[in-house]
């Protein structure tokens, strides 16, 4: 099994204090994105909310979408302010721009200042319980969206003057406590079927969450969630299985442990670098951070691999500084260590993680 | 020498409709993002300002049952013109988004990103949705009353001006419609604002254009009803303060093309043949007469009976749902006999009714005549320059591009290259102003 690298953009890099960029440029995230293509990265996510000051990364896994060719586009999106039938044909589309390289990360927002930005709800009547339920049905919706079309419902039959045969076209009919949907979507399935649905947990609510509808799970080995520590890489996988034995999930979701990264030359070169940049602003972090040099993490991520995680998404601490470094040096160190990939192996996302196309659910169901 | 006024051209994508012919052999993926490269590509090759995505938030339906004869599905078009300013450098990227079923930060917020990652080339085409019946697909439904659907729209065509204006800063902004506060995420994009169009011919859409709006797409492409419109919404300018340059008026059409007149005259007729099938000429009829038709002879005499009216269908509502035209037939007793009356006088069966009746406006000519056409129609004041509609995805304006356009540029009234970097500046619109400085 590949071990997968993936890497988490946000601005300019995860330390608060990493030097200011042009993050306004599409240049600024194509390139940052096209580095961890150039480290054969599985895929990469883009940090997103409404309350932060930034472009919507969507979009941007969009402009970045005819510029790259391998490595997976994984944008945020936030389950309690958007309509699913948007989400579900953005990310559709990001999917067919890509021909299968799209992903999203689901994230849950109860944050009051979030919530005033589109005066519609009112968040100090609303239990994180009911907002978790809330993202679970969000993504069902979308998971229904696209299976509303069946691959192959465009005939183009001159003879009968058809466009598509509609008994491969579904309404999705779902009624849920917070909102319904009838269907079918306006975009044909994408080629993926169904694009990679990741979502970042570590405290309970968010690891049924995920079991519930994940593909992948960021997970935070010896961080800190909500609730306190967060436990070994072992004990995070641990969170997620028993997450999934509780509702008699299948198949399991593919599980990559998160790590905030300084690498340099030398481990005191790394430290003393994140020292100085918490002497401008503290950085503080739900994940583990690691300051050291490349033969350490590989060997910290080898440990991972032994503990079951399928993989790592590591945040660079100074993106200029660190994602080159993630890149060009460790990447290879992890494949010279049989770790991770040497080439891109497959053209979609769902290929680089070695998962099958599902079937359609609707796919010979009677309207 | 005073130079000639410059014709401004959009190129359509079109998404769902009749007039795209998918059963030609030149016709291509309409999901692809291959298609969309290259018609961006081709449009950007052939100078135009801008091109134009329509919006789908939900598949139309006729008799209760999915409308199968038309090009369907399409990508979400903010996200797939997010993706073709990857493959362009200059063209304008205007996309519907409507007002009804999203929120202002939210489409602000879109907006002001698609601005950013393009380098200043965004455009927004504020419409409101006309039925309950989209509104199914959406957490809120068909929550708003229909006379409140255009204040929602001016409402939130307003505040989103507001936010951008905050320039990445505090709001608080209360209104009948929207109850909101805090901090807008996104600095002042290239264009200050994305660029604005206004769809529609009725009082209040003049007036809303007139108001707001920094192009505005029209169904008059006869030269007379064109200078008609041309000079009724452009005199409105002035009352809000605003230049006779500040609003182009760009009305939809499309095009055939021949060698000869005679080629091009054989041409288009292949085409609307090809456009209108009888089964869509049926499909047509019944939005008028609101029943089942399936009985009739598209090849024969336009029906002699009556449209039921709304009132009559035991469901309630029209047969026809998610199709914003079938509103022009507001009196589809009256629609019905002047199809009669035309089939009758004409001796046209229903089909060439429908053909008649339902073609979009169409330069039909050897490229020289339609590059004088369009150049008479806008030094004439009947409009600003044209949306233009190929009958063919992807590859249909190229004909145009690489015929027409050189006839255009000789006669002096089109580019030959970009002027600016930005939408605005192509379009020859004055900077924004920040709301504080005006």
């Amino acid at each position: 099994m590949t071990f997968h690298l993936a890497v988490a953009l946000k601005d300019t890099g995860w330390h608060p204090a990493a030097p200011p960029g042009d993050v306004l440029e599409p240049d600024f995230w194509v390139s940052q994105i096209q580095e961890a293509e150039r480290g054969l990265a599985t895929l990469v996510t883009l940090e997103d909310g409404f309350a932060r000051r930034g472009l919507d990364s969507v979009l941007i896994a969009l402009r970045a979408g005819p510029v790259t060719s391998h490595v997976g586009l994984v944008p945020t999106v936030v389950a309690t302010h958007t309509e699913p039938f948007h989400v579900s044909t953005q990310i559709a589309t990001l999917d067919w721009v890509t021909a299968g390289r799209a992903g999203e990360r689901i994230k849950v927002s109860a944050d009051p200042a979030e919530a005033a930005l589109f005066g519609r709800r009112d968040p100090s009547s609303e239990t994180r319980e009911g907002l978790f339920d809330e993202a679970i049905d969000h993504v069902e919706v979308q998971r229904r969206l696209w299976d509303s079309w069946e691959d192959d419902a465009e005939i183009r039959d001159a003879a009968t003057n058809r466009f598509v045969d509609r008994d491969k076209l579904h309404y999705i009919d779902f009624v849920g406590s917070h909102f319904a949907v009838r269907g079918p979507s306006i975009t044909p399935r994408p080629p993926q079927g169904q694009p990679i649905v990741t979502a970042l947990a570590h405290v309970d609510t968010a690891y049924r969450l995920a079991a519930r509808c994940a593909d992948l799970v960021f997970t935070t080995p010896d961080g800190v969630g909500r609730d306190g520590p967060t436990g070994d890489a072992a004990t995070t996988l641990r969170g997620v299985r028993s997450a999934e034995a509780e509702i008699g999930r299948a198949e399991p979701a593919q599980v990559l442990g998160d790590l905030v990264v300084f690498l340099d030359d030398d481990a005191t070169a790394a430290s003393t670098r994140w020292t100085r940049l918490d002497g401008e602003r503290t950085l503080r972090s739900d994940a583990d951070v690691f300051a050291g040099t490349v033969d350490q993490l590989a060997t910290k991520l080898e440990g991972w691999a032994a503990a079951g995680l399928d993989g790592a998404r590591l945040r660079p601490a100074v993106a200029e500084h660190d994602l080159p470094r993630i890149a060009r040096d460790l990447a290879p160190e992890l494949a010279r260590r049989g770790l991770t990939r040497t080439a891109y192996e497959a053209d979609t996302l769902r290929g680089l993680l070695g998962l099958a196309k599902p079937a359609d659910r609707y796919a010979g169901v009677q309207s | 020498m005073t130079q000639k006024k410059q014709i401004h051209l959009a190129a359509h994508f079109p998404g769902v409709n009749n007039t795209t012919v998918w059963s030609d052999p030149a016709s291509g993926s309409h999901i692809e993002f291959e298609s969309f490269r290259h018609f961006a590509q081709s449009a950007e090759r052939g100078l135009f300002d801008f091109l134009f995505l329509a919006e789908g938030l939900r598949l139309r339906e006729q008799g209760g049952k999915i409308y199968d004869l038309d090009v369907m599905g399409r990508p979400d078009n903010v996200s797939i013109l997010q993706a073709m300013a990857a493959v362009t450098s200059h063209i304008g990227l205007a996309g519907t988004v409507n007002s009804t079923f999203n929120e202002p930060l939210d489409v602000a917020r879109k907006l002001a990103s698609l601005d950013f990652l393009s380098g200043g080339r965004a455009a927004w085409n504020v419409v409101t949705s006309w039925d309950e019946f989209t509104g199914e697909n959406f957490r809120r439904g068909g929550y708003l009353p229909k006379e409140k659907r255009y204040l929602r729209a001016q409402e939130m065509l307003d505040v989103a001006k507001q936010l951008w204006d905050t320039d990445g800063g505090e709001f608080d902004i209360h209104t009948d419609q929207f109850d909101i506060t805090g901090r807008f995420p996104v600095p002042r994009s290239p264009q200050g604002h994305p660029v604005i169009i206004q769809a529609g011919d009725s009082e209040e859409g003049r007036e809303f254009a007139a108001a707001s709006a920094d192009a505005i797409f029209t169904r008059h492409a006869e030269k007379q009803a064109g200078m008609e419109f041309y000079a009724d919404v452009k005199g409105r300018l002035a009352a809000h303060g605003r230049r006779h340059e500040d609003l182009k008026i760009l009305p939809a059409a499309t095009f055939v093309l021949g060698d000869t007149e005679d080629e091009a005259a054989e041409n288009a007729r292949q085409v609307q043949y090809q456009q209108v099938s009888p089964a869509t000429a049926i499909a047509f009829a019944e939005q008028v007469w609101n029943r089942d038709l399936s009985d009739v002879d598209p090849d024969g005499p336009v029906p002699s009976f009556d449209p039921k009216t709304e009132d009559d269908v035991d469901s309630g509502g029209h047969i026809s749902k998610g199709r914003a035209s079938v509103r022009q037939y507001r009196d589809p007793v009256a629609t019905a006999r002047e199809w009669r009356e035309l089939g009758e006088a004409k001796g046209w069966s229903l089909r060439e009714v429908v053909i008649a009746k339902n073609g979009r406006h169409t330069f039909v000519g050897t490229p020289q005549r339609v590059a004088d056409t369009i150049d008479d129609f806008v030094q004439s004041n009947a409009s600003d320059g044209f949306v233009l509609v190929p009958h063919i995805t992807p590859g249909g304006m190229d004909p145009f591009v690489d015929q027409v356009v050189p006839l255009l540029q000789e006669k002096g009234s089109f580019r030959t290259s970009y002027e600016g970097t930005t939408l605005r500046e192509n379009l020859g619109l004055a900077p924004v102003r920040a709301l504080s400085q005006s």
